[in-house]
C-alpha cells in the first residue's frame, strides 16, 4: 500500500494490526514557495545562460521547473498520491498567475504610456487641422461621440431590456417566454460586428447615412440582452412573500411590480446597467461601420458622422507614427479609466444595495 | 400585516368592480402588454437580424463571380467581383480552436483556483480580479496585442518552429513578426478566460457539499476529492462554458484586425503570417468597399451569425439540460 | 483492526464560536456507541472531529486529543487523509457518487490507494457489498448508476463504499433519518454484524434506535442556544436508559425536556 509505514518518523509507531500509520515524514508548510524559488531560479538561470531574449521563455521554463521541482520532491519525500495532488494545487495556481500577468501588464503599459500624452489640453481638442503624424491634438470630439452614443443606447435599451425582464420574471408562460429566454441568450453572443452589419444593411435598404444614432442602434442590440439577463436574476431576488403581501393588500400587480418588486431590486437593476454601459463603451466594431469616424467635433449625434474613443484608438494606432501611436495609448487610458470606473462603481452599488435576502 | 388590513377597509369597495379595479385592470392590461411587447421586440430584432442579413447576401451571392464558398480571394469591390469565404472560415475557425485549447484548461484551473484552493479571504477578490479581464475593451486588447505581445511571443516563435517543426502546424516557412494565427490565438485566449472561468466557477461552487465530504471521508486528498465528484459534476458546465468562450472568440473583431497580418493564403502553420477571420476582414475591407462589396462583407457577416447562433444555442441548451438533471436530482 | 478512541480534553470550534467544549471519552473497540441529545448539541460536530472532518467546514478548528489506540488524531505529523482512510464514515443523507455505477461507487477508494487490478477490486467489491447486505439485491446490475437505487439501498452502498477499504473505525452521523422504517430495520441489522469487525460510532435522533443497536450511550447537552454542548454523561445503553446517575440525562429521555 501506497501509505505504508515509513520508519523514521518521529512519532513512536504502535504495534498496530494493520500496519497502517497515520503521520507520515511531510514536506514543511513553505515548501511550495520553496519550489517556485527553484523554478524562477532555473527559468532565469537557463534563459539568461542561453541568451534567451524572450521573458516568455523565461517564464515556461520556470513554470516547468517548478512543476516538475513541486512532483519529484513530493514523490521522493512523501509518496506518489501527495505528489500528484500537490502537482494539482501547482498547477491550479500556475493558472492563476497566467490569468494575471496578461492584465498587469495591459494595465501597466495602457498607464506607463499613457499619461505621455494625457493632459487638459489633449481632453479638451480635437484632431481638427492636426496632421496625424503630428503631435499634439486630442480626444475632445470622440469623448464627445462615445457619450452621446453611449447615451442614446442607454435610453433606448434600458427600458426595453428592464421590462423584457419583468416580463420574463412576473408574468412569461409557455413557449413564448421560453422562447424570449433562449434568444436573449442567443442574442448575448452576437458579435457585435454582426450587430453593426444588420444596421448597416437596414441603411443600405433606406438609403440612411452614417451617424452617431446608427452607432448606437447597434450598441442598443448588444445592451439589451445584457440588461434582460442581469434584471431578470434580480428580480428572481426579490423574495415571492414580498410580492404576495403586497398583493394580499388588494393593490393590482402591476403597482406591485412598480412599487414593490423593481424598488426592492432596483440596487442589482443600476449595477447590471452600468455594467451594460461599461461593455458597450468599449465597442469599436459598429462604429467602423456606421458611424465612419471623423477628425472634427460634431456634436449632433443625427446627422454625420462622428468619432468615438474605441474608434479613435483604432485609427490613431493604424496611422503607427510615433506620435498618434502616444494619442492612442492616451485615449486607452481614457477608455479604460472610464471603463473600470463604471465597473468600481457598479460593483459598490451593488453591494452596498444589496437585498437582504441575498446570500 | 397583510390579514389585518382588510379589517381597517370596509368590505365592500374593493369588490366593486367600478371603484378600484378599472384602473387597476386597466394598468395591469398596459403595463403587462408593455413588457409583453418589449419580450415579442427582441425576438423581432433577433429575426429582422437574419432576414435583412440574407437579404443582403442572397445580393452579394448572386454577383459574385467566384464561388462563394471556396474561392480563395476578396475582391468584392472589383468588376467583376470575386469574393469566398473559404479563408476566412479555415482562419476564423483555426484562430478559435488554438484559443479554446490555451483557454479552457487554464480558466477551469483558475475556477477551481477561486473555488477550491485560494484562500477562502483571497477567493472573492481573485474573482473580481479575473472578471475585471472581462472589462477592458477589445480594442485595447488589440493595441496590447500588437504593440506588447507581438514582440514578446518572437522568441517563443522561435523555439516552437525551432524544436516542434515536426508537428507541422509548428513550423515557420515564412519568417516574419508574430503576427500570426498563434498570436491571434492566445490573445483571443486572454479575452475568453474570464467568461469560461465564471461559468466553470459557478458550476464548481454548486457541487454538493455531500458529494465532496463522500469522498473526503474516504481519505481523498484534494485532488482527488476534485476528480471524484467536482470535475464529474461540473463537466458538462465546463462544456457549455467553452462555448460560450468559443462564441466570443468566433466573433472578435478588433483584436484580430490590429494583430493580424492578413492574406488570403489558406495555411495551417500557425507561425507563418497570414489568413484571416470573419470579422477582421469585415473591418479591414469595409473602408474600401463599394456597392457590391459591403453586401459581400454582410453575407460573410451572416455565415459568422450563423456560427455564434450554432455555438451558443448550444451552450445554452446543455446548461438549460444540466439545470433540470440537476433541479430533479436536488 | 478495530481500535479504541481515547478522547481528552477535546473542544471544538467554528471561527470564533465554540460548539462543544471540552470532551473527554473512550470508545470500546468492537463495540457500538450511539451519541443522543438535543439538535445543536455538539454531537454531529464531535463525530466529525474523530476523522479530522471537522476542519474541513469554513472556520473548523480543534483543540484537545483523539487517541486511536495511542496514536493523536492531532499530532503534528498526521495527514488527515490518512485518517480518514483509517476512520471511516457514513452521512445523514445516502450520497452516492451520482455519476458512478454501483461496482465504481464501492471501488472508489480502493482505487483511491492503487489498488487497480479488476480481480482484486471485484473481490473487494462483492466481499463489502454482502458485507452490507446489499449484494443480492444489486449483483445483476453494479454497472448501473448507483443514483438509481432506493434511499435505503444507497445508504447500505455508501456503508458498502466506508468498508471496502478496511476502516479501523466507522463512524455514523444519523444513517438512518432519512430513510423510511424497513430500511431503517435493515441498516440497524446490518450495524449490529459490523461491530463485529469495526469500532462503531453512531449520532442518533430516535433514542429506541440508540436503545436497540447501541452497547453504550453518551448523552450531550447545552446549556442554552449559543452555549457550547457539552458531554453529560457516557454509560452502559442499558443503565442510560433504565437508571442514569445525572437528572438531566433522565429528563431527555424520559421526555421532560424542554
Amino acid at each position: 500500500m501506497s501509505h505504508a509505514a515509513i520508519q523514521d518518523t518521529p512519532t513512536p509507531l504502535p504495534p498496530s494490526a494493520g500496519g497502517k500509520s497515520l503521520s507520515s515524514r511531510g514536506l514543511p508548510r513553505w515548501a511550495p514557495a520553496g519550489f517556485a524559488v527553484v523554478g524562477i531560479l532555473v527559468g532565469v538561470g537557463i534563459g539568461a545562460a542561453a541568451g534567451l531574449d524572450s521573458k516568455v521563455q523565461w517564464g515556461l521554463i520556470a513554470v516547468v521547473a517548478f512543476l516538475v521541482t513541486s512532483y519529484v520532491t513530493t514523490t521522493v519525500v512523501e509518496n506518489q498520491r501527495q505528489a500528484r495532488d500537490r502537482l494539482a494545487t501547482s498547477i491550479v495556481w500556475v493558472c492563476f498567475i497566467l490569468a494575471v500577468i496578461p492584465l498587469f501588464s495591459l494595465l501597466w503599459t495602457t498607464i506607463s504610456r499613457g499619461v505621455k500624452s494625457l493632459d487638459p489640453y489633449f481632453l479638451t481638442h480635437s484632431m481638427s487641422g492636426v496632421l496625424s503624424s503630428q503631435a499634439g491634438g486630442g480626444v475632445y470630439h470622440a469623448l464627445v461621440g462615445t457619450l452621446e452614443q453611449v447615451a442614446i443606447a442607454t435610453v433606448i435599451a434600458t427600458p426595453i431590456g428592464l421590462l423584457t425582464a419583468v416580463y420574463l420574471v412576473e408574468y412569461g408562460k409557455g413557449a413564448l417566454a421560453r422562447a424570449v429566454t433562449f434568444f436573449v441568450d442567443v442574442m448575448t453572443g452576437i458579435p457585435s460586428i454582426v450587430a453593426g452589419l444588420f444596421i448597416l444593411s437596414i441603411m443600405l435598404m433606406a438609403d440612411i447615412q452614417q451617424s452617431g444614432l446608427m452607432g448606437s442602434l447597434a450598441l442598443t442590440i448588444l445592451m439589451i440582452p445584457v440588461v434582460v439577463r442581469s434584471t431578470e436574476e434580480m428580480l428572481k431576488l426579490v423574495p415571492n412573500e414580498l410580492r404576495e403581501a403586497a398583493l394580499a393588500l388588494g393593490v393590482p400587480k402591476w403597482r406591485v411590480i412598480l412599487k414593490v418588486v423593481l424598488p426592492t431590486a432596483i440596487g442589482g437593476i443600476t449595477t447590471g446597467v452600468m455594467l451594460a454601459v461599461a461593455r458597450i463603451s468599449g465597442e469599436t466594431a459598429p462604429i467602423i461601420l456606421l458611424v465612419f469616424g471623423s477628425q472634427l467635433i460634431n456634436t449632433n449625434p443625427f446627422d454625420g458622422p462622428q468619432s468615438s474613443l474605441p474608434f479613435y484608438i483604432f485609427e490613431q494606432y493604424k496611422v503607427g507614427e510615433v506620435a498618434a501611436i502616444d494619442r492612442a495609448w492616451a485615449a486607452a487610458l481614457v477608455l479604460i479609466a472610464f471603463v473600470m470606473i463604471l465597473n468600481l462603481v457598479a460593483r459598490g452599488i451593488a453591494r452596498w444595495k444589496a437585498p437582504k435576502t441575498g446570500r | 400585516m397583510a390579514s389585518t388590513t382588510p379589517t381597517d377597509t370596509p368590505p365592500a369597495p374593493p369588490l366593486s368592480p367600478r371603484s378600484g379595479t378599472s384602473t387597476g385592470r386597466a394598468g395591469d392590461k398596459i403595463f403587462s402588454g408593455l413588457s409583453k411587447g418589449s419580450g415579442i421586440l427582441l425576438l423581432v430584432i433577433m429575426a429582422s437580424i437574419a432576414g435583412f442579413l440574407t437579404y443582403r447576401a442572397a445580393i452579394a451571392i448572386s454577383k459574385d463571380e467566384g464561388n462563394f464558398l471556396t474561392t480563395f480571394d476578396w475582391n468584392a469591390s472589383a468588376d467583376p467581383p470575386v469574393f469566398g469565404i473559404a479563408v476566412l472560415l479555415v482562419g476564423t475557425v483555426i484562430s478559435s480552436i488554438v484559443a479554446m485549447v490555451i483557454a479552457v484548461p487554464i480558466a477551469v484551473g483558475i475556477a477551481l483556483f477561486i473555488s477550491h484552493y485560494a484562500p477562502r479571504r483571497l477567493a472573492a477578490p481573485i474573482a473580481y480580479i479575473v472578471d475585471l479581464l472581462a472589462a477592458v475593451p477589445s480594442i485595447i486588447y488589440g493595441i496590447w496585442g500588437a504593440i506588447v505581445l507581438v514582440p514578446y511571443l518572437a522568441g517563443l516563435n522561435l523555439w516552437l518552429d525551432q524544436y516542434f517543426a515536426w508537428t507541422y502546424i509548428f513550423d515557420q516557412t515564412q519568417p516574419g513578426v508574430a503576427r500570426n494565427m498563434l498570436t491571434v490565438g492566445i490573445l483571443l485566449a486572454i479575452m475568453i478566460l474570464p467568461i469560461v472561468t465564471s461559468v466553470s466557477r459557478e458550476v464548481f461552487l454548486q457541487v454538493p457539499r455531500m458529494n465532496e465530504e463522500a469522498a473526503l471521508a474516504l481519505g481523498a486528498t484534494r485532488w482527488e476529492v476534485i476528480r471524484l465528484s467536482v470535475l464529474p459534476f461540473g463537466r458538462s458546465g465546463v462544456i457549455s462554458a467553452s462555448m460560450l468562450g468559443l462564441g466570443r472568440a468566433l466573433g472578435e473583431t478588433m483584436a484580430v484586425a490590429t494583430v493580424l497580418s492578413p492574406s488570403y493564403l489558406m495555411s495551417l502553420h500557425l507561425l507563418d503570417p497570414g489568413g484571416g477571420t470573419f470579422a477582421q476582414n469585415i473591418a479591414a475591407k469595409f473602408g474600401e468597399a463599394n456597392g457590391v462589396g459591403r453586401d459581400a462583407l454582410i453575407a460573410s457577416g451572416l455565415v459568422l451569425f450563423v456560427l455564434t447562433l450554432l455555438v451558443n444555442g448550444a451552450a445554452r441548451l446543455i446548461i438549460a439540460r444540466r439545470k433540470e438533471y440537476s433541479g430533479a436530482n436536488a | 483492526m478495530a481500535k479504541r478512541i481515547d478522547v481528552s480534553g477535546l473542544s471544538a470550534y467554528y471561527g470564533s464560536h465554540r460548539a462543544i467544549d471540552d470532551i473527554s471519552m473512550t470508545v470500546e473497540p468492537r463495540s457500538v456507541t450511539a451519541f443522543i441529545g438535543p439538535s445543536g448539541c455538539g454531537k454531529s460536530t464531535f463525530l466529525r472531529t474523530l476523522n479530522r472532518m471537522h476542519e474541513v467546514t469554513p472556520g473548523g478548528r480543534v483543540e484537545g486529543k483523539v487517541l486511536l489506540d495511542d496514536e493523536n488524531l492531532y499530532g503534528p505529523n498526521v495527514d488527515p487523509v490518512a485518517v480518514r482512510r483509517t476512520v471511516g464514515m457514513v452521512f445523514q443523507r445516502p450520497n452516492p457518487f451520482p455519476t458512478m455505477s454501483i461496482f465504481d461507487n464501492v471501488a472508489a477508494g480502493l482505487r483511491l490507494n492503487g489498488t487497480v487490478r479488476k480481480s482484486e477490486l471485484a473481490d473487494v467489491v462483492e466481499r463489502s457489498l454482502k458485507g452490507a447486505n446489499l449484494w443480492n439485491e444489486v449483483k445483476d446490475r453494479l454497472n448501473k448508476p448507483g443514483s438509481g437505487l432506493s434511499g435505503g439501498q444507497q445508504q447500505r452502498l455508501c456503508i458498502a463504499r466506508a468498508i471496502a477499504v478496511e476502516p479501523d473505525v466507522l463512524l455514523m452521523d444519523e444513517p438512518c433519518s432519512a430513510l423510511d422504517p424497513i430500511s431503517t430495520l435493515a441498516i440497524e441489522d446490518l450495524i449490529g454484524e459490523l461491530k463485529e469487525r469495526f469500532t462503531i460510532v453512531i449520532v442518533t435522533h430516535n433514542m429506541q434506535q440508540a436503545a436497540r443497536v447501541s452497547d453504550r450511550t453518551a448523552f450531550f447537552n447545552l446549556a442554552a442556544v449559543g452555549q457550547p454542548g457539552k458531554l453529560i454523561e457516557i454509560d452502559e445503553t442499558e443503565r442510560i436508559f433504565s437508571n442514569p446517575s445525572v437528572q438531566a440525562t433522565e429528563d431527555y429521555i424520559s421526555g421532560r425536556f424542554g
